[in-house]
């Protein structure tokens, strides 16, 4: 079921897209991501003050053959492992301050 | 390089992508190293306007990774202005400096800003030798308690030393103060020619048998059997491959706004002062031309055992005169790695020889 996630981009990461993959650099430990066609769009709309449900519906079902309810599930999954590397925040509700620290609890 | 960093490249590569730039914000320094490949005076710095407009085009280009250095990058009054754009724009910074002028509040700052990484030039454990090269009394101190600075704050640093005849026998020390600091530790045995040409510097790289000493280090290479056995004949995908990354995914600009494949090539491709930094990366003549160069182009490497092998710096070849030429440095080291000479070698050994014949028979 639907957490109904707000989700934003940390600012203290490095991020350039290539293609349409976007990479990252997480300014934790310097380990290197790259987020596949999708996953850079959620990241490019991780704004902090939509939820990945409106994300998945504005942005992705529109142009993908994936059902919402899956989308959001598999959305989640990658935002939570992005937040164990501090590379996103997510929290229950908007997030206004994307310039807080790595680490910082919401 | 790691696999995904290799994946990353190839796939720059593909879509004609600058993916690091090395802009050198000032080459004014408060150090005099006696190695040094640079002249200190300002010529005509970019303005902060002037890299701020540089460091927007770079993030457009698809540049992600950026190395500020210098010079000495904190003699710059707008080095954090500079450095804040930079992060704004989320390029993964990594920095340059012989961090001298780091103390406590430098080092937060550095931090706050989420900057990769830092290399600090450290040449000896051993003030009278460190402080020797850069001449500046109190030098290595100051340098490594800005390290202590910047590893308290959990920065990644990197000691960077360079090897000549002064430090030669320096570097198993400067490894063992890189543990004690808990930072790592990067070895360089090669001085190069100045960027205007002037090699009298070289007269500073350590002797073959110092080199020799570095390759058979097991501290160093771990299995030295295997760093050090001889090479294979290059085939022909070696005959195809691209001698490294300057020009094709990384470039190098001056603080004077002239682009270079690198750092270490200094072949004009133009300015960014006149042109701009895409315009350059896409249709500059030299660029194209270094981009054009393979392994089997090259004059006596294509030729040559250490082909499949071989560091050669096509920068450093450049500056011997020929960039599509053997670079005699290199050739020395992979002398030095594996005892087998180079064809570059061998040849100006026979040519020698016959000179001498002449000079007997006449």
């Amino acid at each position: 079921m639907s957490q109904n996630l707000y989700v934003v981009r940390s600012s203290a990461v490095a991020a350039r897209k290539l293609g349409a993959e976007m990479l990252i650099m997480s300014g934790r430990d310097s380990t290197l991501f790259t987020l596949d066609e999708v996953a850079t769009i959620i990241w490019e709309s991780a704004s902090g003050l939509v939820t990945l449900e409106e994300i998945i519906a504005l942005k992705i079902c529109p142009e993908y053959d994936v059902e919402h309810a899956v989308a959001v599930r598999d959305a989640e999954t990658m935002a939570e492992e992005l937040a164990k590397h501090g590379i996103m925040h997510i929290s229950r509700g908007p997030i206004f301050d994307s310039e807080a620290p790595i680490g910082a609890t919401r | 390089m790691s696999g995904l960093l290799q994946e990353i490249a190839s796939k720059a590569l593909g879509l004609g992508t600058p993916l690091s730039v090395h802009l050198d914000i000032t080459y004014r320094c408060n150090e005099r190293c006696v190695h040094c490949y640079l002249d200190h005076q300002d010529h005509g710095e970019l303005t902060t306007r002037e890299i701020k407009n540089l460091l927007a085009q770079l993030a457009e280009a698809g540049v992600f990774f950026l190395t500020l250095s210098g010079g000495e990058i904190l003699l710059r009054k707008d080095f954090f202005e500079i450095l804040t754009y930079a992060r704004r724009l989320t390029f993964c910074v990594k920095l340059k400096s012989n961090a001298i002028m780091i103390q406590e509040p430098e080092a937060r700052r550095i931090r706050d800003l989420g900057v990769e990484s830092i290399q600090v030039s450290i040449y000896s454990h051993r003030p009278e030798v460190h402080d020797g090269i850069t001449k500046i009394q109190g030098s290595l101190k100051r340098s490594v308690d800005a390290i202590r600075f910047l590893k308290s704050y959990g920065l990644k640093v990197i000691i960077a030393n360079v090897l000549m005849s002064q430090n030669r026998q320096d570097y198993p020390g400067v490894r063992a103060l890189a543990a004690e600091l808990g930072v790592e530790c990067t070895l360089d045995p090669t001085v190069t020619p100045k960027m205007d040409g002037d090699r009298s510097v070289l007269s500073l790289n350590v002797d073959s048998a110092s080199l020799e000493q570095v390759f058979r280090d097991q501290a160093l290479f771990g299995n030295v059997s295997a760093t050090c056995a001889p090479s294979t004949e290059p085939d022909d995908a070696d005959m195809g491959s691209l001698p490294c990354s300057a020009g094709h995914t990384s470039c190098y600009i001056s603080p004077y706004g002239d682009v270079y494949p690198c750092v270490q090539f200094p072949l004009p491709s133009g300015n960014i002062r006149s042109h701009r930094f895409l315009d350059i990366w896409q249709n500059s003549a030299q660029l194209k031309d270094v981009r054009s160069i393979r392994l089997r182009d090259l004059t006596s490497c294509s030729n040559c055992v250490h082909g499949s092998a071989c560091t050669r710096c096509p920068g450093l070849a450049y500056l011997e005169g020929n960039m599509r030429g053997p670079s005699i440095q290199d050739c020395e080291k992979s002398f030095a790695r594996t005892g087998v000479p180079s064809e570059n070698l061998l040849s100006r050994k026979a040519s020698a020889g016959s000179l001498v014949q002449i000079q007997g028979a006449s």
